[in-house]
């Protein structure tokens, strides 16, 4: 009798135990699915990328104990860049419960994911890239191209080649040629360069380079002819290095060179060695590890051995940095959307309005130590972007310098393009136009 | 060869049409009950479009003994030209824009199968590369094609039949499985026919074939046509039934050799052995990456595991190519024998 007994309590406590601790270790995570690539030709930017990004998720669970007790989970799923790859990645890992957002880093991908995330109501983050036209809240309610979509990108480095050359009416009559890798990326800015031209009188021609990009001689045998007073490297991996070093090799300046954000790392530059020296490149966040976000990271989750870069000396790049600012704005829209729907585990509708309130002016950011990281964020229900700064970095052989103030794209000229864009697509697709009312209807379970 | 020793030791119990019945029965009754959303999307659709771009291809080289590196163009040509039919062509119903795409495809294909009347083999495989880069770089030249979207990117329209939509998983499945069924069956039907069988004529002895009266030139564009016609509709499958978006770079020269890896780990000239070969290259590597992750996931990242599944995958197609030469088809039927003559003996 008393064996017997001694079982039954046993199992009683072991009951009421698992009832007790199963509820609580899942009511309180949030979860990233990660559609990452550690493998193939991007694998630079995404091991980099990726990294900064768990890396931060890092820091919020062992400084913080997660955001407001909610405990950030995470698992990897490789993708290398490719379309089925990521589709097949975003069937596996959307069971999983209380996703807040996707991050996949690939417009390819993002373009296959639109209508699945918009059906399943989760957040699809592109960070300085994606469809230029999801801008538009109106229209792509779960996509969010954060800090700066392509157009704002071509914007802003239209606007550094005029201010270099002396003002905006100095730019008629000037060639510039843009170098663009051949994915949906790479072209997406193609009309966006067309009308700029037109408006300020300058001329573009725009050069293919097949993916992954790692010959270029044809390419830059046209240029040679073409002899433009600036070449926009619009690449992404090993195109960058390729290019730059090709670029000597037919004796093309470098200093002429923009880079835009998806050619601006170290990863693009060191390979190139010497001729990538005065190599001028965009970037939304500023490259080096002096900043206390940063400091953080390298105390709190290299200290306690839970690193996810394997080499230390990168820590700081442009991607990890790029990572860092990525974590920021997911993690921060986690926390103004729990401020309205409680401390608990949210759903994908509830993160949406997250964005969609995301607001950290340079006071906030600072707070959250990444002054000078990152300028500032200002999303709306129908802007999606969030009117992100850039600034241009030049490489010295050694480091990036930061060489000029932070820039605001000319997001006035930008919107009306972006808004004909979206409602053609629209119209297509036979989407309503959301309203504010409708934004702020928020699916809660 | 391989065709007529099948036929000829198959099964002696069962009519041979049993098989393909059940096999039809359990995906249209059960599969659309039981199945999750993982499966439709990750396993099903992919598989079909592949097995089936598989059978196009096996036609041409395994049949008609005619190699070509162009399946994934022939793909592209059928995705792109459905996507402009069913936008350009008012009220025109999604299953004329498929069939009008898998005729364009087959237009495409008869083109680029001309260099086959003077080349065989290894340069005629060559030459099907022309047809890979040349259609991939149209498509990527002229926006016309992308309805001048800006990064060349398209989204598949909505599937609808005779107003029944079938946009969510299972549709999309029943969708991809009914055209399938109906055009392995049609490819089935003729290999067994007697252009079946001048397509083996042609690509044993063609010297022989051209003595016993066969039209060699128009056996073999016949051939390419019908081939770039499956493969074609496979790609609109692969377009808008799975991925649902479309850009050219999806169709490069590694989907080419996918599909040609597929006919030869399934079984060269055998429509079942494409389904094999598709099943194996779609599934097989994912339950691998499963098995990684579950095992494995905690110690290496994910680039490493990914790493180590090539490595054993590589291992294990050069191992099983070594064992059975025949392909997966030959494993099975031998397998089936083996197990027939166990219950008969029995």
């Amino acid at each position: 009798m008393t064996f017997l007994s001694t079982i039954k309590a046993a199992a009683l406590s072991a009951a009421m135990i698992v009832s007790v601790a199963l509820p609580a270790a899942h009511a309180d995570e949030q979860y990233f699915p990660l559609q990452s690539y550690r493998v193939g030709p991007y694998a630079a930017g995404g091991t980099g990328f990726f990294g900064g990004f768990i890396d931060y998720l890092n820091l919020i669970n062992i400084r913080d104990g997660g955001v407001n007790g909610v405990k950030l989970t995470w698992d990897e799923c490789e993708t290398q860049y490719e379309v089925e790859r990521g589709v097949e990645c975003y069937e596996r890992q959307k069971s999983h419960a209380g996703a807040a957002a996707w991050n996949p880093l690939s417009v390819g991908i993002a373009y296959a994911m639109i209508d699945r995330i918009t059906a399943d109501k989760v957040p699809l983050i592109t960070v300085n890239h994606g469809r230029t036209d999801s801008t538009d809240g109106r229209v792509f309610p779960y996509v969010f191209p954060l800090l700066l979509n392509p157009y704002s990108e071509t914007s802003g480095i239209v606007n550094y080649i005029a201010a270099k050359e002396g003002g905006i009416d100095k730019l008629k009559g000037k060639k510039i040629v843009v170098l663009y890798h051949g994915s949906p990326y790479g072209k997406e800015t193609i009309p966006i360069y067309e009308l700029l031209a037109q408006k300020y009188g300058f001329t573009v021609q725009q050069i293919e380079v097949p993916h992954p990009g790692n010959e270029q001689q044809s390419q830059w045998l046209t240029i040679r002819r073409a002899k433009p007073d600036f070449v926009v490297l619009r690449g992404w991996g090993v195109m960058n290095p390729v290019a730059l070093k090709t670029a000597v090799k037919v004796g093309f300046p470098v200093d002429h060179i923009v880079g835009n954000v998806w050619s601006n790392s170290e990863e693009d530059v060191i390979p190139a060695g010497d001729a990538a020296k005065g190599y001028t490149a965009i970037t939304t966040q500023a490259s080096g590890n002096t900043y206390p976000v940063v400091q953080e990271i390298v105390k709190t989750v290299y200290g306690a051995s839970k690193g996810n870069l394997e080499d230390k000396s990168r820590i700081g790049s442009v991607y990890h940095n790029l990572g860092i600012v990525n974590g920021i704005l997911n993690v921060e829209a986690i926390r103004v959307a729990q401020e309205k729907f409680g401390h608990r585990t949210l759903t994908g509708d509830e993160v949406r309005w997250g964005f969609e309130h995301l607001k950290l002016d340079p006071a906030k950011v600072e707070a959250l130590g990444a002054k000078d990281l990152f300028h500032s964020i200002n999303v709306s229900w129908d802007n999606h972007e969030g009117e992100g700064y850039v600034t241009f970095q030049q490489w010295d052989g050694k480091k990036w310098n930061v060489v000029s103030d932070w820039i605001a794209p000319d997001w006035a000229l930008l919107r009306p393009i972006i808004e004909k864009s979206a409602e053609a697509y629209a119209a297509e697709k036979g989407i309503k136009l959301r309203t504010a009312d409708d934004a702020n209807a928020v699916t809660t379970n | 060869m391989a065709a007529i020793t099948s036929d000829l030791t198959s099964a002696p119990v069962l009519p041979k049409w049993i098989a393909p019945v059940l096999l039809l029965a359990f995906a249209y009754g059960v599969v659309p009950l039981i199945g999750s959303s993982y499966l439709f999307e990750a396993i099903l659709l992919p598989f079909l479009a592949l097995g089936l771009a598989g059978v196009g291809l096996n036609i041409l080289t395994g049949y008609a003994g005619q190699v070509s590196l162009g399946s994934a163009a022939f793909m592209a040509a059928g995705a792109f030209a459905a996507y402009n039919f069913n936008l350009r062509v008012e009220g025109l119903p999604l299953i004329g824009s498929i069939v009008l795409a898998g005729i364009v495809a087959a237009a495409i294909g008869i083109v680029f199968g001309l260099p086959s009347l003077r080349l065989k083999g290894f340069y005629l495989a060559v030459s099907t590369l022309a047809a890979q880069f040349f259609v991939q770089w149209a498509l990527t030249k002229f926006s016309w094609f992308s309805n001048n979207s800006a990064s060349g990117v398209i989204d598949a329209p909505r599937l609808s039949i005779g107003g029944l939509a079938l946009d969510g998983a299972v549709g999309r499945y029943l969708f991809a499985l009914t055209i399938v069924s109906i055009l392995t069956f049609l490819a089935y039907r003729l290999v067994s026919s007697q252009t079946g069988r001048n397509f083996i004529a042609i690509r044993d002895n063609e010297t022989a074939a051209r003595i016993i009266g066969i039209p060699v030139l128009k056996t073999k564009l016949l051939a390419f046509a019908i081939s770039s016609f499956i493969i074609g509709v496979a790609g609109v499958i692969w377009a808008f039934a799975y991925l649902r978006t479309v850009e050219p770079d999806g169709f490069d020269l590694d989907r080419s050799f996918q599909i040609l890896f597929i006919i030869i780990i399934g079984g060269l000239a055998s429509i079942r052995g494409a389904f094999f070969g598709a099943a194996l290259i779609v599934v097989f590597p994912l339950g691998l990456s499963r098995l990684g992750g579950f095992l494995l996931g905690d110690v290496f990242d994910s680039g490493v595991l990914d790493m180590s599944q090539r490595i054993v995958l590589g291992a294990l197609i050069i191992l099983f190519l070594i064992l059975e030469p025949d392909g997966l088809v030959a494993l099975w039927d031998r397998i089936r024998r083996r197990l027939l003559f166990a219950w008969q003996s029995t």
